[in-house]
């Protein structure tokens, strides 16, 4: 019987409390997360439920911006509010109940409305990494969304209107190199094997204890021969080549079924994909310069490495799938295709070092571990490049997608114009639609949607049910429908700070009386 | 957690809490279901008669409680027979570094009473097995927040046991009791409502649980491949051989968890195999599935505002599943599930079993079966049957007295047991409180046809 080390390997006390996230997105992801500070713009049961989301795993901190006082119509909507607040700061109150989430997370607020904040100060908007915004006019959401883009401050628009919630990201550029995609081809470069490869599978002979890659090589070899150096593409090739591998069986071997079975999905990697290929193509990597993000240039040296070294084939990224076999012969393949990773990986890497000097950068920008990350992900890169939200208040607004998307029936499109003519309405009339006679703002809110679709230039107009709903709604914040949204919102802005998982792009539209949901385009 | 007395003599009134409620639950609208009518007495319904039961006082439980109570519902149940862990902090947002090793359920509870005055939580610490018909034909609604399957099966089979039938043999509305159900694993969840009797239940769609993964015995000892073979090798075989702690395996004792990892470290580097980490076996060890807020936020909100439904009928509820994945942008995709017809816990009709000879397919056999295939799912059956008008107990690993009694049963052949073809047999499985049945079909009569 052993006894414990004295050096124990345990998970210190922080790991052990965020060790279920720690799994999604990893040591490094929590790590950016813990320097990263937000800014909340108008507390709310919204605003709570978002900030929530990223206080409990562990943000850096977050400042509450708002001038108001805490009503008791509040209290029963959002949680981070108690009895006590009333007549209270409501950045105040709710700074205090949410940190007391979190002792990891600082809370700080500023009792004070935007408006006079974006008069006075508007830099200070400018010290966060991302600001996040509820129930702002639509002055205010304009001049903030014109601030933070040209500062290139993430921001995110949250609604929660009755049953209906809307979520709009406006991001510059925004560069993902951990997508986590859902399924994950192998690339095995089974066509086109690297020397190392070709040499250790020639030199390897069939038995029922190697992996299934060795069989359908071998009976790859086989195949091409016998069709003058054709790769098997149509379905009956593959077929012919299944009927191959399966008439070369002596007993029912485990390697041959999978080496069958894995005839449709093992061919074809190792080339970009179309989205990656528009990375290379892509000005900011055929232009680099000093002040570029350092995500352009790995990109660059990724792609120098393909066409003038690699045949147009990707880095490898070395990552073999469990196939039954014998250890040894599994490992040693295994060991093949890692070293061929690393040496693709640490080319890049001195290309990178390459390129930093020649733009006159210091070389630690860039790490070695960067560059292995990045070449194993590479099939996945992501750059999304969005688009301001003052733009959609402009008269010139181009709405081609909206007024197409008016057109199919169902479409939660007609949601967003009716968020949108509700701010109209509270900008021209001064008041919350329904907020006391729904009857009579019906027709006046009909007539706000009506002008806003005819200024896109659109002829479709609203359903008269959904402008009674709104009115219905009479500005009512319902807190499961905030949940919702604020859950939502808040591993949005997860993603933007781990730089890991897409986006929303770019505006998310929930309707709760369907429990339906959609995302658009703006 | 303390409750402010003085606070009470500036309760707010119910009517201005919830003014936001108040413009659903009083105004008529386009969209509202045919039998809702606008009216304060929604409220009130909520405030003082109605009575829900949230399942699971963890990541969802948590958000649930909160949802339900700022939703206006007021008697609200919950039921959770597990103590708070470290690892809870980063989603169970109810509780503290402080409330570590005390009961979630109560803990939870106290919280919400102190927050939010106008509604009252009582906690029960213990298994939801604990409690019978009794306990919970008391509710309206009943919410699941859980992370186990057989936990689900379990109450889906209770209340499918409370539905009673007329004399015509049409379902009694006032037996029926929904259950809405919310599944999460890291950045993917469900929200469903089953009316049960009516709509698809938890049985009714076995098949959406993935089966769990296991290894072949001969890779973990022969064969490793992977850090996950190694470490199933010392957990499976050399704890059971050396059993260094004189103690069954406890996945929450550092000491175990740490014994594991260096005896599959070990292991690991004999075979060449990289990758071994301490967080990966404890994820092994403890089946550990990755959790964050935000996707419990979102899941327990949409079971909440589906409850809200139900109660006021201000609008139709969900038909009947929503499922959602906010890994790569946000993604929600609702659908009607539909029942099976001969389900095994919401149908009458007796599932049949194929056996292809009862000559050679044991009684041990026919309990793997029941195990492994997907349609069943059981963990530990427990099988009686009737012999000429007796009753007879075939297998029973519950009671040790029984276990010894019929264990010898488990290598005989069907045949050798009496058992014919169409033979009914009865099961008690944790997956249910009810009896199952089941129907033998043995299929030697085809003749194979060359």
């Amino acid at each position: 019987m052993s006894s414990p080390s004295p050096k124990s390997p345990e998970l210190s006390e922080k790991d052990k409390k965020y060790d279920r996230q720690i799994r999604l997105w990893g040591e490094h992801g929590q790590r950016l997360l813990e320097t990263a500070n937000v800014c909340l713009i108008n507390a709310s049961a919204l605003g709570s439920e978002i900030l929530k989301g990223v206080v409990l795993p562990g943000i850096g901190g977050f400042t509450i911006v708002d001038g108001r006082i805490v009503t008791e119509e509040d209290v029963g909507s959002d949680f981070f509010l108690d009895t006590q607040s009333i007549g209270q700061s409501k950045a105040k109150c709710c700074k205090e109940l949410l940190q007391e989430l979190n002792p990891d997370v600082r809370g700080d607020y500023v009792d004070e409305s935007v408006e006079s904040l974006l008069e006075s100060r508007p830099d200070f908007f400018t010290t966060f990494k991302i600001v996040v915004a509820t129930s702002l006019s639509e002055k205010t959401l304009i001049a903030l969304s014109k601030l933070l883009w040209e500062r290139q401050v993430p921001f995110f628009y949250c609604r929660s209107l009755g049953m209906f919630g809307s979520i709009r990201l406006q991001i510059k550029e925004h560069r993902i190199v951990e997508s986590h995609p859902d399924s994950r081809q192998s690339d095995l470069r089974l066509e086109n094997p690297f020397p190392t490869l070709k040499q250790h599978l020639d030199a390897t002979n069939l038995t029922p204890k190697v992996p299934w890659l060795v069989v359908l090589y071998k009976y790859l070899q086989k195949w091409i021969e016998k069709h003058n150096g054709k790769f098997p593409r149509t379905y009956q090739d593959k077929e012919e080549l299944r009927i191959m591998i399966r008439e070369g069986m002596t007993a029912d071997e485990e390697n041959y079924e999978e080496a069958i079975r894995a005839v449709n999905s093992s061919f074809g990697g190792g080339k970009p994909p179309t989205a990656l290929q528009n990375i290379f193509d892509d000005k900011s990597c055929n232009e680099l310069n000093k002040n570029c993000n350092p995500f352009w240039i790995i990109v660059r040296a990724v792609r120098d490495f393909i066409q003038s070294e690699n045949n147009g084939y990707l880095p490898l990224a070395g990552v073999l799938p469990d196939m039954t076999a014998d250890t040894e012969s599994y490992i040693n393949l295994q060991n093949v295709y890692r070293q061929q990773a690393m040496q693709d990986a640490d080319n890049i890497f001195r290309r990178t070092q390459q390129l930093l000097r020649s733009l006159g950068l210091e070389e630690d920008l860039i790490q070695e571990e960067d560059v292995h990350l990045f070449c194993r992900e590479v099939s996945g890169l992501a750059v999304f490049r969005g688009t301001k939200i003052s733009d959609e208040y402009e008269k010139s607004y181009k709405s081609v997608h909206i007024a197409q998307e008016l057109r199919s029936p169902g479409s939660l499109i007609e949601h967003y114009v009716a968020l949108r003519a509700f701010e109209r309405f509270q900008t021209e009339l001064g008041h919350t639609p329904g907020e006391c006679n729904v009857e009579t703002d019906t027709a006046k809110l009909k007539s706000v949607a009506s002008k806003i679709l005819s200024e896109w230039g659109i002829a479709e107009t609203l359903s008269d049910d959904l402008v009674h709903e709104i009115c219905r709604f009479g500005g009512a914040e319902i807190h499961s429908v905030s949940a919702f949204v604020g859950g939502c919102a808040a591993h949005e802005i997860i993603k933007i700070i781990t730089e890991q998982y897409k986006p929303v792009n770019n505006t998310f539209i929930y309707n709760a009386i369907t429990s339906e949901s959609a995302c658009f385009k703006l | 957690m303390e409750v402010n007395n003085s606070s009470v003599e500036h309760l707010p009134q119910l009517s201005k809490r919830f003014g936001h409620l108040r413009k659903i639950t009083e105004r008529p609208g386009p969209f509202c279901h045919a039998n809702f009518s606008a009216s304060p007495e929604n409220l009130e319904f909520l405030s003082t008669t109605c009575k829900i039961l949230i399942i699971g006082a963890g990541g969802l439980g948590c958000e649930l409680l909160k949802d339900v109570a700022l939703m206006g519902f007021n008697d609200i149940h919950v039921i959770d027979m597990d103590t708070i862990e470290l690892s809870n902090l980063n989603r169970q947002f109810l509780f503290r570094k402080n409330d570590i090793g005390f009961s979630k359920a109560e803990r939870a509870a106290a919280f919400i009473n102190a927050r939010v005055p106008t509604c009252h939580v009582t906690p029960h610490f213990c298994k939801i097995q604990d409690y019978g018909e009794e306990f919970y034909r008391q509710f309206h609604i009943i919410i699941c927040g859980l992370d186990s399957v057989v936990a689900r099966r379990w109450i889906n089979g209770m209340v499918l046991s409370l539905v009673k039938y007329d004399d015509d043999g049409s379902i009694e509305q006032e037996s029926v009791i929904p259950i809405i159900d919310g599944g999460t694993e890291g950045f993917k969840g469900n929200a469903r409502i089953i009316i049960p009797g009516l709509s698809a239940c938890i049985d009714c769609t076995l098949d959406l649980f993935p089966p769990q993964v296991t290894y072949p015995l001969c890779t973990l000892a022969n064969t490793p491949r992977l850090p996950e073979h190694c470490i199933e090798y010392v957990r499976v075989i050399q704890w059971e051989k050396e059993n260094p702690f004189k103690a069954p395996l406890d996945g929450d004792d550092p000491q175990h968890i740490l014994w594991i990892y260096e005896k599959s470290l070990e292991r690991a580097s004999q075979f060449n195999i990289s990758g071994l980490s301490y967080r990966l076996v404890q994820g092994v060890i403890k089946h550990i599935i990755p959790a964050v807020a935000s996707t419990n936020a979102v899941i327990a909100a949409a079971c909440a505002t589906e409850a809200f439904k139900v109660a006021t009928n201000c609008y139709e509820f969900l038909n009947n599943y929503m499922v959602f994945n906010d890994g790569d942008g946000i993604y929600t995709y609702t659908y009607a599930a539909e029942r099976k017809p001969d389900c095994l816990a919401c149908s009458n009709i007796p599932r049949s079993v194929s056996i292809e000879d009862p000559n050679t397919t044991t009684l041990e056999d026919l309990i793997k079966q029941l195990c492994e295939d997907q349609e069943f799912q059981m963990k530990s059956p427990g099988l009686t049957t009737l012999i000429d008008g007796k009753s007879k107990t075939l297998y029973m690993s519950t009671v040790k007295s029984i276990e010894e009694r019929t264990k010898c049963n488990l290598t005989c052949s069907l045949g050798e047991l009496g058992l014919k073809d169409g033979q009914e047999i009865m099961v008690a499985d944790p997956t249910t409180p009810n009896t199952i049945i089941i129907k033998l079909k043995y299929n030697t009569n085809e003749v194979e046809m060359k």
